[in-house]
C-alpha cells in the first residue's frame, strides 16, 4: 500500500514535470486553454457559489450558538471572513471542482484512450502531454484561484445575511468587522494553496485518463479513482500546507 | 522501405511479437494476416513508435527508428499516416477538423487552402457534404473512410491500415479495398494493411504474411499464400474451425439444440 502510494506520487511527478516542461514549449495554443478554463471556471461557478454561500450561512449559525451566550457575537463577522478566506473557500471550491471538472477530465482522457484517439495523437506527431494535459493544467492553476475569489466575497454574503436579520448586527459593523479582521496575508495563503489544489486535479485527472486500460468499465473506475485520489491529495496538501504556513512562516 | 529485424515485444508475461523479420518494398502494399490477438496491430504501433519494441530493429528508408529521439521520429511520423481499426476520430471535432488535424497542427495554410484540401481529401474516399457531421452521427463504414481522408490529407508515402474492413458491410468492405488499391496506384504509397479477412488480403496485397505464435511462419504473393501447404496457414485461409490453430483450445463446435 505504502509501496504504491509512493510509486503513484512518482507518477504523478513525473507527468507534472513533462507538463511544467511543455507549458514552455511553442506553439502555444490559447484557445485550448481558453476552452478549457470555460469548463473550470465559467461552468463551475454557480456550484461554488452556492456551496460557499451555505458555508457562510453555516458558518455563522454555528458560530452563533457558542457566542450569543457569551454575548460575543460581534466577533462572528471576523471568524467567518477568516476562516472562509484561509480555508474553507479554497478547500471546498477545490473538492467541488475535482468532482465536477476533474472526474470530467478523467472521463474524457479515458474515452480518448480506449478508443485510440490518444494512440492517433501519437501517429500524428502531436505529443499527448502537450495536446491533452497542458491546456487543462493551465485552466486548473488560473481558474481555481478566479473561482476562490468569487467563493470568498459569497461566503462572507452568506455570513452577512445570518448576522444582519438573525443576529441584528448592523451591515456596516458587519463589513467594519470583516475588514478590520482580514488581512491579505489571509486571503493570499488561501489563494497560494489552491494553485496546488488545481495543479493536484489537472494531474490526478489526466494521469487516470491516460492510463485506463480496457473498456467502458476501466474508464468509470479510474473516474472513481481520480475523484477518490484528487479529495485525499487535497486534503493532504492542505494540511501540509496549513501546517507550514502555522509552523514555518508563522502566518 | 520499411526493414523489421529481429522484432520483439511483450507485455509482463505475454509474449506478443518474437524475433519477426519483415521487410516492406516501396510502393508496396504487404497485408499481415493472423487471428485477433496475435499482435498485428502492435507491429503496427511498434513502427509508428506508439509502442516501444524490447529488442529488435526498425528501419524506415534506411533510418533506424527505434532509438531515434522524439523530435526526429516526428519528423518520420509525418510520412506516416495510420487508418485505426474504430477509425479514432476526434469525437470532440466534426468531420472538417478531423480531416484537417494535421494541417491545423503543424501547417499554417490559408483557410480557403484547408477548405480545399479537406474537400479533395473526402472526394478521394467518396464522401461529400459531411463536413459538418459530428463522428458519432457517422456509420462505421463511414468513420473509417473520414480516417482514411484525415490520413490523405497531410499526403503520406506510407499507409497503415489497422482492420480496414472489420465491422463493416461487404458492400462497403469492397469500396474500401478498391480505395486502397486505387491509392497504391494513384499516389504510389506503401501501405501495410492488417486484416483477418481473407478476401480483402488477396484483393489488396502484392505480399502477404502470416503471423502466429508471434512469428512471421509465411509470407508470398496471394497465389503463393492460397497455395500454401503449412497446415496453420491452410487452416486460418480456409477458415476452419478445427485445425492446428485450435488444438489447444477448449472450443466447442456444433453443440447447439
Amino acid at each position: 500500500m505504502v509501496y504504491r502510494f509512493i510509486s503513484y506520487i512518482g507518477e504523478l511527478s513525473l507527468l507534472g514535470g513533462r507538463t511544467f516542461y511543455w507549458v514552455f514549449v511553442p506553439p502555444f495554443k490559447f484557445n485550448r486553454i481558453l476552452t478549457q478554463s470555460k469548463r473550470v471556471g465559467p461552468e463551475s461557478f454557480f456550484i461554488a457559489s452556492l456551496v460557499a454561500f451555505f458555508i457562510g450561512i453555516i458558518m455563522s449559525l454555528q458560530m452563533a450558538y457558542q457566542m450569543v451566550e457569551l454575548s460575543a457575537e460581534i466577533y462572528i463577522p471576523s471568524i467567518v471572513a477568516i476562516s472562509i478566506t484561509r480555508e474553507l473557500a479554497p478547500v471546498l471550491t477545490a473538492l467541488i471542482v475535482a468532482g465536477r471538472v476533474g472526474a470530467g477530465m478523467t472521463a474524457e482522457l479515458g474515452t480518448m484512450t480506449v478508443t485510440e484517439q490518444v494512440d492517433a495523437l501519437k501517429a500524428f506527431a502531436v505529443n499527448p502531454v502537450k495536446y491533452l494535459v497542458v491546456p487543462r493544467f493551465l485552466a486548473l492553476v488560473i481558474m481555481l484561484p478566479v473561482l476562490t475569489i468569487f467563493a470568498d466575497v459569497i461566503g462572507i454574503l452568506g455570513g452577512f445575511v445570518i448576522c444582519v436579520y438573525k443576529l441584528f448586527l448592523s451591515p456596516s459593523l458587519y463589513w467594519s468587522m470583516v475588514i478590520q479582521s482580514l488581512t491579505a496575508k489571509d486571503i493570499l495563503t488561501g489563494l497560494c494553496k489552491t494553485i496546488v489544489f488545481g495543479a493536484i486535479i489537472a494531474l490526478v485527472g489526466c494521469h487516470q485518463g491516460l492510463n485506463v486500460d480496457s473498456g467502458a468499465e476501466g474508464v468509470g473506475k479510474a473516474t472513481t479513482q481520480s475523484v477518490v485520489v484528487s479529495f485525499i491529495l487535497i486534503i493532504m496538501a492542505d494540511c501540509l500546507f496549513t501546517t507550514m504556513f502555522y509552523f514555518i512562516w508563522n502566518i | 522501405m520499411i526493414e523489421i529485424v529481429n522484432l520483439n515485444k511483450s507485455f509482463g508475461e505475454n509474449v506478443v511479437l518474437k524475433d519477426v523479420n519483415l521487410t516492406i518494398e516501396k510502393g508496396q502494399t504487404k497485408v499481415i494476416i493472423g487471428r485477433s490477438g496475435v499482435g498485428k496491430s502492435v507491429l503496427l504501433k511498434s513502427i509508428i513508435g506508439i509502442l516501444i519494441p524490447d529488442s529488435g530493429s526498425i528501419k524506415i528508408d534506411g533510418v533506424e527508428v527505434t532509438d531515434l529521439p522524439e523530435k526526429e521520429y516526428n519528423k518520420i511520423r509525418m510520412k506516416i499516416g495510420m487508418v485505426f481499426q474504430g477509425g479514432a476520430l476526434f469525437d470532440s471535432m466534426n468531420v472538417a477538423e478531423n480531416v484537417s488535424f494535421v494541417l491545423n497542427e503543424f501547417m499554417k495554410l490559408d483557410k480557403r487552402a484547408v477548405n480545399k484540401k479537406i474537400e479533395e481529401s473526402l472526394a478521394l474516399v467518396g464522401l461529400q457534404g459531411v463536413e459538418d457531421m459530428m463522428p458519432s452521427e457517422l456509420s462505421g463504414g463511414m468513420k473509417k473512410r473520414v480516417s482514411l481522408a484525415r490520413v490523405l490529407c497531410m499526403g503520406p508515402e506510407v499507409i497503415f491500415y489497422d482492420e480496414p474492413t472489420t465491422g463493416v458491410d461487404p458492400i462497403t468492405a469492397d469500396a474500401i479495398n478498391s480505395l486502397i488499391v486505387e491509392l497504391r496506384n494513384k499516389l504510389d504509397v506503401t501501405s501495410i494493411v492488417v486484416t483477418h479477412d481473407m478476401n480483402s488480403a488477396y484483393k489488396v496485397a502484392d505480399k502477404i504474411a502470416m503471423i502466429y505464435s508471434g512469428q512471421v511462419i509465411a509470407e508470398g504473393t496471394p497465389q503463393e499464400i492460397q497455395q500454401a501447404t503449412h497446415p496453420v496457414v491452410r487452416q486460418f485461409i480456409n477458415g476452419d474451425a478445427k485445425g492446428p490453430i485450435t488444438d489447444g483450445e477448449k472450443l466447442v463446435f456444433g453443440h447447439v439444440t
